[in-house]
């Protein structure tokens, strides 16, 4: 037996010990900042915090919720996210399940395949794009976040795919029983591809919660920044020249303490889903992959 | 566009060369109809700024509009090989995409098959759990952290380098070899536990009869790791290695302008970020679009490629 030789047991304590450290470097960078966030003024400015907080204060945090502009670009965040994700979730379900019926039954099915794959390969890139949402007047509104990435064409191959390994014995069965195309859909194709559309939902969440570019060039109005926007002009770049905010919040933003409470109320929706996320998306990363 | 397929009726003419057609949409109508809000984002989204890309051929004012900008022919390609500034800008994208794609491919596989050594389910999740979160926080935040992190004066990095070792401090984002060593290697750690998801999942496949057989042979665990698993894997490494073809263009836009700063243009100034900068700050938007169009059509070209020899090697489809 090859793990009871002494050469494998020394190999497999190192690499033990490998492991274990490498999966802490993922995620120390994200403890320093949390430590840096609850940290004293003086302390993080004097550089002596590591991965635990010193002075510990909630000072960073209260002048972080004192800030209304930081509050609105968090409330503006949370809109587009919910808003974006049901207007997304929905275009792909309704398509990807349309797109789930066999060829026979949809002729037109590969034209449609092809011209939304063909989206995926070939795109027209910044300027043409923020021209087109300039000349449809979407800039300043939320439709410009929400509709231009709203036909995610990998997720719904993913959905269709999923959809596609729902045994047409079901179908048959609803149909006999009288149950229309939609009916269906909500009655068998949903509740039976629930852990899919999970991880997708997660996933579009994820997605509009960290999109931050769409917000800097779609968004004249700085206070219509959603705050993944906010964090990147005002928190990390400290550009403060779009913005109208007062000298004593300004002095917050550039402060350590506060810069980090930011950045990790940033992070904190994504933390809070993770362990749902993680459930999930193992199984909807290899059913993407391997295909009949 | 849609509105004739959806109302045949309203549309008597030419009734008999269409008549296998209609009967096929009487059928049909709720699919398209299912797809039709798919369909609108699609054109409006994604097919309408294809259109635009003629303003790669134009002087555009966005005064004038596509239709009485001024034509100018391949001016701006020429000046995109002309001008020291953007040859330097592509071959930054180059040299940091094709850093980033092979040691992205062999990192996830090398920590695959560590992984697979520890037997420990409880630590062996634990592990899986903390490496696949980088990849779920975006580059603002990772940015704002990593630039904390890096910094000269009293960063924690520097100053485990000089508490530790006694290094001198270095400028890690203000020195163009290091930034280009910062950008791959944070790239590295973001991303090498989420690809490794599908190595695992090869990995858990192998029918541990080859590896009982292997016992039996005598073979010593790296003699079956060379033997037994990775020729397992070697299917889905292929697919990923040729799919990463397309990507040779991409040098990580979102990393890169969270992380750079003047001071490294020449060295971290990739074409994702020329052109944002070309047309957002400079407004040069007929340049940035020829730029990004060139971008567009080899990164194009090279999907294809990829994808042909994906199927061709990997049998990987799309749909």
């Amino acid at each position: 037996m090859y793990y009871k030789s002494p050469g494998y047991r020394a190999f497999s304590i190192f690499n033990h010990l490998f492991m274990i450290i490498l999966s802490l470097l993922c995620i120390l960078p994200l403890m320093h900042v949390l430590a840096v966030s609850f940290s004293g003024k003086s302390a993080a400015t004097a550089n002596i915090v590591n991965l635990w907080p010193v002075d510990f204060t909630l000072e960073s945090y209260e002048k972080t919720i004192d800030n209304p502009a930081f509050i609105r670009a968090l409330l503006y965040s949370v809109y587009r996210t919910l808003l974006g994700t049901a207007i997304g979730m929905g275009v792909i379900i309704f398509a990807g399940y349309a797109l789930s019926k066999r060829n026979a039954a949809f002729k037109s099915r590969n034209v449609y395949m092809w011209f939304f794959v063909f989206t995926m390969l070939f795109s027209g890139g910044l300027v043409p794009g923020y021209i087109l949402i300039t000349n449809l007047n979407l800039i300043n509104t939320i439709w410009a976040l929400v509709l231009p990435s709203a036909l995610s064409v990998y997720n719904m191959i993913l959905l269709m795919n999923f959809f596609r390994t729902i045994p047409a014995e079901l179908e048959e069965a609803a149909l006999i029983d009288g149950a229309g195309l939609f009916r269906i859909l909500f009655s068998i194709h949903l509740p039976v591809s629930m852990p899919a559309l999970a991880t997708i939902t997660l996933f579009t969440l994820v997605g509009h919660w960290n999109s931050w570019f769409d917000g800097l060039i779609y968004m004249m109005d700085t206070k219509k920044y959603p705050l993944a926007t906010f964090l990147q002009t005002v928190v990390v770049q400290q550009d403060f020249s779009k913005m109208s905010i007062n000298p004593q919040d300004m002095e917050n933003l550039s402060q350590r303490t506060v810069k980090a409470a930011q950045i990790f109320i940033g992070a904190l929706p994504i933390l809070l889903v993770y362990p749902f996320l993680q459930k999930y998306f193992v199984k909807g990363i290899v059913l993407g992959a391997v295909k009949e | 566009m849609k509105s004739g397929i959806l109302a045949p009726a309203a549309r008597p003419v030419a009734v008999k060369a269409e008549s296998k057609w209609r009967k096929g949409l009487k059928k049909t109508w709720p699919l398209h109809l299912l797809i039709l809000p798919a369909t609108v984002i699609a054109v409006l989204f994604h097919y309408l700024p294809i259109i635009g890309l003629v303003m790669a051929f134009q002087d555009y004012k966005p005064w004038l509009g596509f239709f009485k900008s001024e034509w100018v022919g391949l001016q701006h390609f020429e000046a995109l090989f002309l001008f020291d500034e953007s040859v330097q800008v592509i071959w930054n994208t180059l040299i940091i995409s094709v850093l980033k794609i092979v040691c992205g491919l062999f990192v996830p596989i090398v920590i695959s098959l560590l992984l697979n050594e520890v037997r420990k389910n409880g630590i062996k999740r634990g592990i899986q759990t903390l490496v696949y979160l980088p990849h779920f926080l975006s580059w603002v935040i990772l940015g704002g952290i990593l630039i904390d992190l890096l910094s000269v004066k009293g960063g924690i990095v520097n100053r485990m380098l000089t508490d530790w070792f006694g290094i001198q401090p270095i400028f890690f984002l203000g020195d163009g070899d290091w930034f280009r060593f910062v950008v791959v290697v944070s790239d590295i750690w973001k991303e090498f536990g989420f690809a490794m998801i599908i190595y695992l999942a090869a990995i858990a496949g192998v029918n541990p009869a080859l590896y009982e057989a292997a016992e039996v042979d005598g073979a010593t665990r790296l003699q079956q790791t060379i033997n037994v698993t990775l020729p397992a894997m070697m299917p889905i490494i292929v697919v990923v290695a040729t799919l990463q073809l397309g990507n040779v263009l991409n040098a990580g836009f979102d990393q890169i302008f969270n992380l750079y700063n003047p001071l490294v243009y020449a060295k971290g100034d990739v074409i994702d970020t020329f052109v944002y900068r070309s047309a957002m700050l400079n407004g040069d938007f007929s340049f940035a679009t020829a730029v990004g169009l060139f971008k567009s059509v080899i990164s194009f070209v090279l999907i294809i490629v990829s994808y042909r020899l994906a199927y061709r090697f990997g049998n990987y489809r799309i749909f």
